[in-house]
């Protein structure tokens, strides 16, 4: 471990020690904004100092991208024009 | 009249369509009114989002498209009992909820193995695989083996593929029932996390819970698929 990465441990240390191990497990707290004001403090300086959550966070971010691009199921039109038909007599009964 | 070319922004795969109805008060005013392209737009823009949600609790699609088909008919029945109580979306999709759940218990019942049936047995399971963390020593609990940084195209270029769409869609099936229907409402379907709980009865703590087990597994899964899990050169 380099000079530098040690010193950061150490920030992250003294600054309440999240793991990434936590950090893991509350990702989606994180991305919520759910969490309090100093858990979150917490877990800004545990992804400023950890490259490893910061790739960690991204790919669920890319998941949640990924999971909202899935094609939209079409409607077959022989369904909605049955549906626009049953609305049309309801109404007119 | 409603605006027929509201219809038309829909057409954007990332923005979906049940984000598309913002005046629900004049909507519901337009549909108790007799109003056939009021029923046509809600129609369109939740048809969709209910077959997917649907398909979390049955495995068949056609029993999907029955219970939805049923939802709307439902939907027909009630417009107006409605209450604004809730709001008209999440009153549509707790129909749906619970006639795929009365549906999904009854299929169960005759397929031995279809993965419907699951519910939360796995509460305890970490959300990453613990041996890719430090076991012990000053920094137990940080990564040994940190997930690969994906670049701007990854997965999302792999995913676009209909080999990739396949395998994205098995791994949301492979996921318990609870973790999945959370998953599809809020991360497929774009629902907001207020009308995920109150369509499911649940705490918002619980929802976070439950989505986090899902995102995690989903995610899991892609890293696997990219092939970046364990860092590669
Ligand atoms: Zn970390």
């Amino acid at each position: 471990m380099t000079r530098d990465e040690l010193k950061n441990r150490a920030i992250d240390y003294l600054a309440g020690k999240v793991t990434c191990k936590e950090f893991t497990e509350a990702a989606t707290d994180y991305l919520e904004g759910s969490q309090t004001w100093l858990g979150w403090v917490r877990f800004q300086m545990h992804l400023g100092l950890c490259p490893g959550c910061r790739a960690y966070l991204r790919q669920m971010k890319k998941t949640i991208h990924t999971l909202g691009r899935l094609p939209e199921e079409p409607i077959p039109p022989a369904v909605r024009d049955e549906l626009l038909q049953r609305f049309r007599t309801g109404k007119s009964r | 009249m409603l605006a027929p070319e509201r219809r038309v922004d829909q057409t954007q795969g990332t923005a979906r369509s049940s984000n598309a109805i913002q005046d629900e008060q004049r909507l519901l005013a337009a549909l108790r009114d007799g109003d056939e392209a009021a029923f046509a737009l809600l129609v369109e823009c939740y048809h969709g989002s209910l077959i997917r949600v649907a398909m979390a609790h049955v495995s068949d699609r056609s029993v999907a498209e029955e219970v939805v088909q049923e939802t709307w008919i439902a939907v027909l029945e009630g417009l107006d009992r409605f209450e604004s109580r809730s709001s008209l979306k999440t009153w549509i999709f707790s129909i749906l909820t619970n006639k795929a759940k009365t549906r999904g218990v009854r299929e169960s019942r005759h397929v031995t193995f279809s993965g419907v049936g699951s519910t939360d047995g796995e509460a305890d399971e970490p959300a990453v695989d613990p041996s890719r963390f430090m076991a012990s020593g000053f920094w137990v609990d940080h990564w040994a083996s940190p997930p690969h940084l994906w670049d701007d195209d990854t997965p999302e270029k792999q995913f676009l593929t209909k080999e990739g769409m396949l395998y994205l869609e098995k791994a949301i099936q492979a996921l318990p029932l609870n973790l999945r229907q959370v998953l599809v409402m809020r991360d497929v379907e774009g629902l907001g996390s207020k009308e995920v709980c109150a369509i499911l009865e649940i705490t918002e703590a619980n929802q976070r819970v439950l989505l986090h087990r899902a995102r995690s597994k989903v995610r899991q899964a892609l890293e696997q698929y990219v092939g970046g899990g364990r860092r590669q050169p």
